[in-house]
């Protein structure tokens, strides 16, 4: 049966299946994991739904059923051995997998030939904050991104925690108040991404949509420009408004206060984790 | 209704049409109770017979009626859930009554139906099973379930007072903090859990002195049955794993009630502790509710196969591995909150390990039906639809481990599906096969095969239309917990059929309540105590069993002991070859009852922060303590004659 | 509490060596005690992995060094070790039968406990005078419940204790309250045990630089 909603999950067209549709190299290995371990348990899974269906079919108690019947019949190394042995080795292939895996992916998908593209995500009460430090520029809810281009996702969170997450272009990670956490991503196409929170953060968690817009990056620099020449900044003021709980549009800022990520990270206990230190100097210029 | 202004929380709920109707029902429901106990005398019988008993048996009748109220519970909050996410935009539910369901849902499953129904078939086979007259600790045992019974009541009074929790059954904070939730739920969700939890450990302790020190001359550890041992596993895994939630909720409580700051965002609160003490408890918790299930099916497929259970020694070291790596797994809840490559890595590893000993379980028990003579009784049926459930929950349990795949799937419907997969097909099949195994034993009457059957048939047909889809909900990236969604996500026909494959489960449970009521009615009584030609001790007792059990205690030669004697020896175990001597039996007490409502007082007042309340029953409990610390009399002597005279009003000859 | 499990009781091919092993109640009771005890060091294992996190995170308020007195903790080490030693010598005496032996060695062990939780009690008031209290920083949670639970736990074992030695008193040494004994002197061995991990982990630690 599984199967079955599988073959739904990958042979169709259909656009809406987002984890089998994959947008970019990063959700494109993590489809391979999945099929990898789907395929290596179905090798368990239909034999034992078959070997029971034949079991319960021969071994009825019923008036002249032929089946042998051995009632003490109920050790059997060998066979033991065998059933030890399977799942031993199919675990220690998915192990390796799975293994090479988790560390591909804390690295960018490719290798960075220039400085990737760095958008600081900040999740509230119930609200996306995207923040640009290289293009100094700020959205909410919305972000464009140049395709083919790693862009690296920074994620903290000055409400509860919630979880960054883009199906189509890869897996997602927590927003943690007080923690700054690295998320590599990458578009091959332009096209408009679905994104949302994942982790549950109250009443509006259910309308915390965005959209992450991929553009070539001539675009994407047009897109800054025109944010910078016609949209009003993010002042102080108005982040506070946004850290307010409740619900917006999406909305675009030309410039925001400066470090406001930082400040905010520090604010939320972020002085205590030397780990996010590091991230952070890598991504505020 | 979006916005964050905080109201003053109104002492009675009655803000919501849905809500006001419930009270109304259970205020009608209550004064019935009260009614038909004051109209048929039956006040004093009550008292006697059931709140101060410390028999294990009635003590699981307990345990069993409230798991099932419970499950009634959860399923309505379940059933609400699908209604409204039938649909886009559904209408049914605020955001703000939505998250409260799911919130009691989960914790009321898990903590309030799963665990009292572990403990009612613990308690009903375990003593039976080992030969004992009953628990180690009987007094403690009774304390044990008013425990949770009263941490029950207490986040079921939520409902009707003071409004229930809504941060989800993790608690998760800063989400669970008083900034992001004002007002009462949340306490009573962390007092509620805390005073069951406490229970909860009594009963760990118990059973594990029980099966160490209480079994019957000859019955080695390997000729113990295998739900005994997975009792020894349970027990083990809440004396180590329920501490930890303890600690967790009791921090959450400081942070709240005290202004302290663990997990708080400002002045150096890391709520990330909270989240790794939850799971060091949550995950072995999955463990605590399934390896029961795991013995109850063992010992189902076996008799309902006629044969020994293939490979006993496989299946005991599988039960220990399980225990022992369910310790070794807990950050996999958590892959997504920036753990390092390495720790990610292992612990996905350590996860898929559990694949193992799991897998060699399934074909253990397959290996125990072939060359049997399977009879598909209402029990046998729960365990073989048990079989298919469980190993497409465990294929995508470790589709799931895989760390990076984890990252696609987590918290999204994926999740969902994967893990009311195994709780379901694999708690909930296993408790219900139980039940209807064990049920004669209880009560002495054998649940009706046909009901059963259609029973059955609902609730797993139901299952699978209710859940497969959400796997397939998982893929096109629904997450979990979201009240609502719109149209044109294509997530609609799927949630359709899902909530139909809801209503179909809610049916078969129905179908539950109806068989139990006509089988009381006109069920065919067991007048042999072996209704199923069944292969270990409990079988050997008249149903239900007299209350001091065994008037002598069988030497035991051989696993399966019932099945030997019956095979080898006219139906007749080894018994001492001496007269019938007095039995030292425990006196009923009150004070457990007392005890444990001191508890719900004091946390009731916590709740408030009417820290006047919280010192009476804190009050309460220390005096209950010194009473029973003072109270010499706490046992009696059965004369001889009064178990000649039971044990031949059973028809059993007392020599 | 306990059912005497004939069949047990016969099969035992132990030699009872002391009163509070007697009886199949007793020995039942000490093992599950032994577990419960276990449960309690899972917990404290949880407050310490918690304090172990946090210990850092002073915020706004005074770190570890500027809190701790080593006169004042150093003295609540030694009252509490002290008495864990006057309660190994009352549950000998009791073994050796000797009731008043038991009672007094007991009423010493409570008096030590008692002036241990009047120095704790002392340098928590001390502590949120200075404005150092639970509100503070999740390091001064952290201390103040550690540290306070372990205050909690002895508080209890001076009322138990207490409560055990009046039965002493009244109902003499049994086989029914040897176990008794015996059960509240492992409950405060115990807590001296986790009291030495307090002092290595939280206030060693903490003043030394």
């Amino acid at each position: 049966m599984t199967a079955g909603i599988l073959l739904l999950g990958t042979s169709g067209c259909n656009a809406q299946v987002m984890l089998f549709d994959p947008g970019g190299p990063v959700s494109r290995l993590e489809s391979h994991l999945m099929i990898w371990t789907f395929v290596l348990t179905a090798v368990i899974v239909i034999p034992v739904i078959g070997l029971l269906w034949y079991i319960v079919r021969r071994f009825r108690d019923v008036p002249g059923n032929d089946a042998p019947y051995k009632p003490d019949w109920s050790e059997s190394t060998s066979l033991e051995v065998v059933w030890w042995a399977i799942p031993i080795v199919i675990v220690g292939i998915l192990s390796v997998v799975t293994a090479k895996d988790t560390f591909a992916l804390t690295r960018p998908p490719e290798k960075l030939s220039t400085k990737p593209v760095t958008i600081q995500v900040t999740s509230l009460n119930w609200k996306w904050l995207f923040q640009y430090p290289g293009q100094k520029v700020a959205t909410v809810n919305y972000c464009y991104i140049p395709t083919n281009q790693a862009v690296q996702f920074v994620l903290t969170s000055d409400a509860p925690m919630n979880s960054f997450w883009v199906p189509r272009l890869g897996g997602q990670e927590y927003t943690m108040p007080g923690m700054a956490m690295r998320l590599w991503l990458q578009a091959d196409k332009p096209d408009v991404y679905f994104g949302s929170g994942a982790n549950f953060t109250g009443h509006g968690f259910a309308h915390m949509r965005f959209h992450v817009v991929a553009v070539p990056r001539a675009q994407f620099d047009n897109w800054v420009k025109q944010v910078k020449s016609s949209s009003p900044p993010l002042t102080e003021l108005g982040l506070t408004e946004l850290r307010k709980p409740g619900l917006t549009g999406q909305l675009t800022y030309s410039s925001y206060p400066p470090n406001s990520f930082t400040k905010m990270i520090m604010k939320d206990g972020g002085m205590y984790m030397a780990h996010d230190r590091g991230i952070l100097d890598t991504t505020t210029f | 209704m979006l916005r964050g202004d905080v109201q003053p929380t109104p002492f009675f709920v009655t803000g919501d049409p849905m809500i006001l109707a419930s009270d109304v029902l259970i205020a009608l429901t209550l004064v019935g109770i009260v009614a038909a106990l004051t109209y048929f005398k039956k006040w004093k019988w009550l008292w006697r017979e059931w709140l101060t008993t410390v028999d294990h048996k009635k003590i699981g009748i307990m345990y069993l009626i409230a798991a099932l109220l419970m499950m009634f519970r959860g399923g309505v909050d379940a059933e609400l859930m699908r209604t409204q996410l039938a649909l886009p935009n559904g209408r049914l539910l605020q955001p703000e009554h939505y998250d409260q369901i799911f919130t009691t849902h989960g914790t009321v499953m898990i903590l309030f139906m799963a665990m009292p129904f572990i403990f009612a078939m613990m308690n009903i086979a375990v003593p039976l099973q080992i030969g004992a007259r009953d628990v180690a600790f009987p007094y403690l045992n009774a304390i044990s379930f008013w425990m949770f019974f009263f941490g029950a009541m207490l986040l079921n009074l939520s409902f009707v007072i003071g409004g229930s929790p809504d941060a989800g059954w993790v608690s998760y904070p800063p989400l669970s903090e008083t900034p992001f939730s004002p007002g009462p739920g949340e306490n009573f969700y962390l007092l509620a859990l805390q005073t069951s939890g406490i229970g909860s450990i009594a009963t760990g302790i118990n059973f594990l002195v029980t099966i160490f020190k209480m079994r019957a001359p000859g019955m080695t550890l390997m000729r113990m049955p295998l739900f005994v041992w997975s009792i020894i596993g349970t027990s083990v895994l809440i004396i180590f794993a329920f501490p930890a939630l303890t600690v967790a909720l009791a921090l959450i409580l400081f942070d709240r009630l005290m202004g302290a700051h663990f997990f708080t965002i400002l002045q150096g609160g890391v709520p990330m502790m909270y989240i790794n003490l939850f799971w060091i408890w949550g995950h072995p918790e999955v463990y605590i509710v399934i390896l029961p299930a795991f013995g109850i099916f063992s010992e189902v497929v076996s008799t309902f196969s006629k044969k020994r259970t293939f490979g006993y020694s496989s299946m005991v070291a599988s039960i220990m591995a399980i225990s022992v790596i369910s310790y070794l797994v807990w950050a996999h809840h958590f892959f997504t909150m920036g753990a390092g490559p390495g720790v990610n890595a292992f612990f996905a590893i350590a996860s898929m390990c559990v694949g193992i000993p799991t897998g060699v379980k399934v074909f253990n028990w397959l290996f125990t039906m072939y060359q049997g003579r399977i009879r598909l009784t209402t029990a046998m049926m729960w365990a073989i639809g048990f079989i298919p459930n469980f190993a497409i929950g465990g294929a995508t349990g470790i589709m799931l481990a895989a760390a990076p795949a984890d990252y696609q799937y987590h918290n999204s419907y994926f999740l969902i599906a994967h893990f009311h997969q195994v709780l379901i097909g694999g708690v909930v099949y296993g408790m219900l096969a139980g039940m209807y195994y064990w049920w004669p034993k209880m009560f002495g009457f054998i649940l009706d095969d046909r009901l059963g059957k259609a029973a059955f048939w609902l609730f797993n047909i139901g299952f699978y239309v209710c859940f497969l889809p959400q796997y397939q909900l998982g893929f096109m990236g629904m997450t979990r917990r979201i009240y609502t969604y719109p149209a044109g996500m294509g997530w609609t026909t799927l949630n359709l059929i899902s909530t139909i494959g809801a209503y179909i489960m809610g049916i078969g449970f129905v179908f539950i309540v109806l068989d139990v009521l006509y089988s009381a009615w006109r069920g065919e009584r067991d007048v042999t105590g072996d209704p199923w030609d069944a292969r270990t001790l409990e079988w050997s007792l008249p149903s239900p069993a007299p209350h001091y059990n065994f008037a002598k205690i069988p030497v035991i030669t051989a696993r399966d002991a019932w099945w030997v004697a019956k095979q080898e020896n006219h139906g007749k175990l080894n018994e001492p070859d001496e007269p019938i001597a007095p039995i030292h039996m425990p006196k009923n007490s009150g004070v457990p009852f007392l005890f444990a409502l001191a508890f719900f007082v004091g946390g009731f007042g916590l709740v408030w922060e009417w820290y006047w309340l919280a010192a009476l029953g804190l009050a309460g409990v220390l005096l209950c303590l010194v009473t029973r610390s003072w109270d010499y009399n706490t046992d009696y002597y059965v004369p001889v004659e009064e178990i000649e005279h039971t044990e031949m009003a059973l028809r059993r000859s007392p020599t | 509490m306990t059912i005497a499990h004939e069949t047990v009781l016969r099969q035992s091919h132990e030699e009872p060596h002391s009163l509070e092993y007697s009886t199949s109640g007793g020995r039942l009771k000490i093992l599950g005690f032994w577990m419960f005890l276990a449960t309690d060091l899972v917990l404290f294992g949880c407050l310490f992995a918690t304090y172990l996190v946090v210990r850092t995170h002073a915020a706004t308020g005074p770190t570890e060094g500027q809190l701790f007195d080593v006169p004042t903790f150093t003295a609540e080490t030694l009252i509490l070790l002290t008495s864990s030693f006057t309660c190994g010598l009352g549950t000998r005496e009791m073994r050796r039968g000797s009731r008043g032996g038991a009672v007094s060695l007991l009423i010493i062990t409570v008096l030590l406990g008692l002036s241990f939780v009047g120095l704790e009690v002392n340098e928590f008031v001390k502590y949120t005078s200075s404005g150092a209290n639970v509100q503070t920083s999740a390091f001064l949670s952290a201390f103040f419940v550690l540290v306070g639970t372990h205050g909690c736990h002895v508080s209890m074992g001076i009322l138990w204790m207490t409560s055990i030695l009046l039965q002493l008193m009244v109902k003499g040494i049994s086989q029914v309250t040897a176990p008794k004994v015996f059960v509240v002197g492992l409950y405060w061995h115990f807590l001296d045990v986790v009291w030495v991990y307090i002092y290595t982990v939280v206030y060693l630690m903490g003043v030394i630089k």
